[in-house]
């Protein structure tokens, strides 16, 4: 599904802020594939996303998506397919827009036959209120009122059905359940399951969380210092542990696990 | 203190000068920019429509001045999407250049009076009559539709397109809208507005003039700032009728100074204090409080800062 051969990029080249982002990314993505990620601060992570998702052009190296060559579409065109959610709740939804005028946005990735000047219809609208009755947080009786009326829980869940209302052939999430207070961010990840199960999405996500990068999904990916360092999936991930998965990373690695983060959540 | 005539002037002004407030609703409060084009899209919007009402073509005149002032609001967008020229440069380039193009269209002469000439306002006239108030139902009548047209417009999947691109552009480029497409048609809607402003004023006043424009983006902030902050609080339509009710207002407060003997020469540094206090009014607020509370904790004597 995902094809990425030696994607690399350099920030700033030449100066003294030259920063290596990416070195000879490859990875490779079966369809329904639900990879985790992690990794220290600066390691390549969120850049990895910004470089499948089009925020800039990699240095070298190309990137395919179900057949198809990305690398040098723009990102507008690229977010037909590809759905992506951030850390911060206020970056995936308009404020200002109510509901189901924000889900109607997200909407029109499928509908590009539609004409421009066509509003929201009753089927569309029917439609809207019986995927939120699915994310169980009774917003499908308030599709009138403004996004920003609302949690930051409510509005990633609410993120969330917006990247996946037109099944993505790939699906972004970077931290998502991060910003969230522990009882809602374990009410989105299980969301995220269940609709990326539901869905056979391919998904890669990112996450500073030990035990969930071992238990969600079917591959755990570490990175560091721009490289996919280990990947592990199948026998070998079904029987690691967190002490294990740090093991393998200091020995591929050549140095520990550093992000504090990380190995504050170990201890949950 | 105000006769029945300078109750309808001020009415009719309203009605006028709320396009180019409804046109600055748009580029200011739906797509955030700053669209400094507006001065010059509606001079070049009285040049277009007096060029036009001189040759005998008065109702052509103000389609002609819509697709101009789009033309202007396409220039502009495209410097700051395709050319990356920063959006408020991009509009003041805009205006430079439309200086000359505005001369140009009337033939390089700085104003075309047409007090002979026959205009919308005299070809109503002619239909209901001299009594009739033919100007205010002319100039409200315009303004109505265009209003109705814009509310509608913005319900539509191209208008949310655009209402997300001014409030979260992240999520728009992740919905698979190009913003620099959704700017353009922003702009250019919102500029046409600005031009058809120009062209029903030019014939209600029977002159274009090339000044006519100056502080024109202040006018119609003021206007708008007015409006939002009596009536605005609510959905999207009610904003855009703010937008009308503001200006209406706007000229009435101008009609009262002007019979109380305000110098006319006075009115745009009014107009320009208005704006400022307006926008500066939260963040002069909150300075307020902080030294509010300040003052009040240094009064508790315990230092604390």
């Amino acid at each position: 599904m995902l094809d990425l051969k030696n994607v690399g990029k350099t920030f700033n080249p030449g100066t003294v802020n030259e920063k290596v982002a990416l070195q000879n990314v490859s990875l490779h993505l079966e369809a329904g594939d639900f990879a985790t990620i992690v990794g220290s601060n600066g390691a390549g992570k969120s850049t990895l996303f910004n470089a499948i998702a089009g925020s800039f052009l990699p240095d070298t190296g190309t990137i395919v998506l179900d057949g198809r060559d990305i690398t040098l579409l723009p990102d507008f065109k690229r977010s037909k397919t590809i759905g992506r959610m951030f850390q911060d709740p206020l970056k995936g939804t308009a404020p200002n827009m109510t509901i189901e005028e924000n889900l109607a946005l997200a909407f029109l990735r499928a509908s590009r036959q539609t004409s421009p000047f066509s509003r929201i219809s009753k089927a569309d609208r029917a439609l809207f209120a019986e995927r939120l009755a699915q994310l169980g947080l009774g917003l499908e009786n308030r599709m009138k009122q403004p996004v920003g009326l609302l949690s930051g829980g409510q509005r990633q869940a609410l993120t969330l059905l917006m990247a996946t209302l037109v099944t993505p052939k790939l699906l972004l999430l970077d931290e998502h359940t991060a910003a969230l207070d522990p009882a809602t961010a374990d009410k989105v990840l299980e969301l995220t399951r269940q609709i990326v199960s539901e869905n056979h999405i391919t998904c890669l996500m990112i996450t500073h969380n030990m035990h969930d990068a071992l238990t969600l999904g079917n591959r755990t990916l570490m990175m560091d210092s721009g490289r996919i360092v280990l990947d592990v999936g199948g026998e070998e991930r079904a029987h690691m542990t967190v002490d294990g998965l740090l093991d393998r990373f200091a020995q591929n690695a050549g140095h520990a696990l550093d992000n504090d983060r990380i190995l504050l959540s170990k201890q949950e | 203190m105000l006769t029945t005539a300078v109750v309808f002037n001020a009415l009719e002004l309203g009605f006028i000068y709320a396009l180019v407030a409804m046109a600055l609703f748009l580029s200011f409060r739906v797509l955030n920019v700053a669209d400094m084009t507006t001065d010059g899209a509606f001079v070049l919007g009285c040049a277009m429509s007096a060029t036009a009402a001189v040759a005998g073509h008065p109702i052509l005149g103000l389609p002609m001045a819509m697709l101009a002032g789009a033309a202007a609001g396409f220039i502009t967008a495209a410097l700051q999407t395709r050319f990356g020229v920063p959006s408020i440069l991009a509009g003041i380039i805009t205006n430079t250049g439309l200086y000359t193009v505005n001369l140009a269209v009337m033939g390089f002469s700085s104003n075309v009076p047409m007090l002979k000439t026959t205009t919308i306002f005299t070809m109503l006239r002619d239909v209901m009559g001299e009594k009739a108030p033919y100007k205010l139902v002319l100039c409200a009548g315009v303004t109505t539709v265009v209003c109705a047209l814009l509310i509608l417009f913005l319900g539509t999947r191209l208008g949310l397109s655009i209402r997300a691109t001014g409030d979260n552009p992240d999520m728009v480029r992740a919905s698979s809208i190009n913003t620099a497409f959704t700017i353009t048609v922003g702009l250019c809607v919102s500029n046409s507005m600005t031009a058809l402003s120009g062209a029903v004023l030019a014939q209600y006043q029977k002159s274009a003039d090339i000044n006519l424009g100056t502080g024109m983006v202040v006018i119609g902030l003021a206007s708008l700032i007015i409006g939002e902050s009596l009536f605005g609080r609510g959905g999207l339509w009610r904003k855009a009728v703010a937008a009308v009710i503001g200006s209406v207002i706007y000229r009435f407060i101008i009609a009262i100074a002007l019979r109380a003997n305000v110098p006319s020469e006075c009115l745009k540094l009014i107009s320009a204090c208005i704006v400022a206090l307006a926008i500066a009014a939260p963040t002069i607020k909150a300075n307020y409080d902080f030294k509010r509370r300040r003052a009040s904790a240094m009064k508790g004597g315990k230092g604390h800062a």
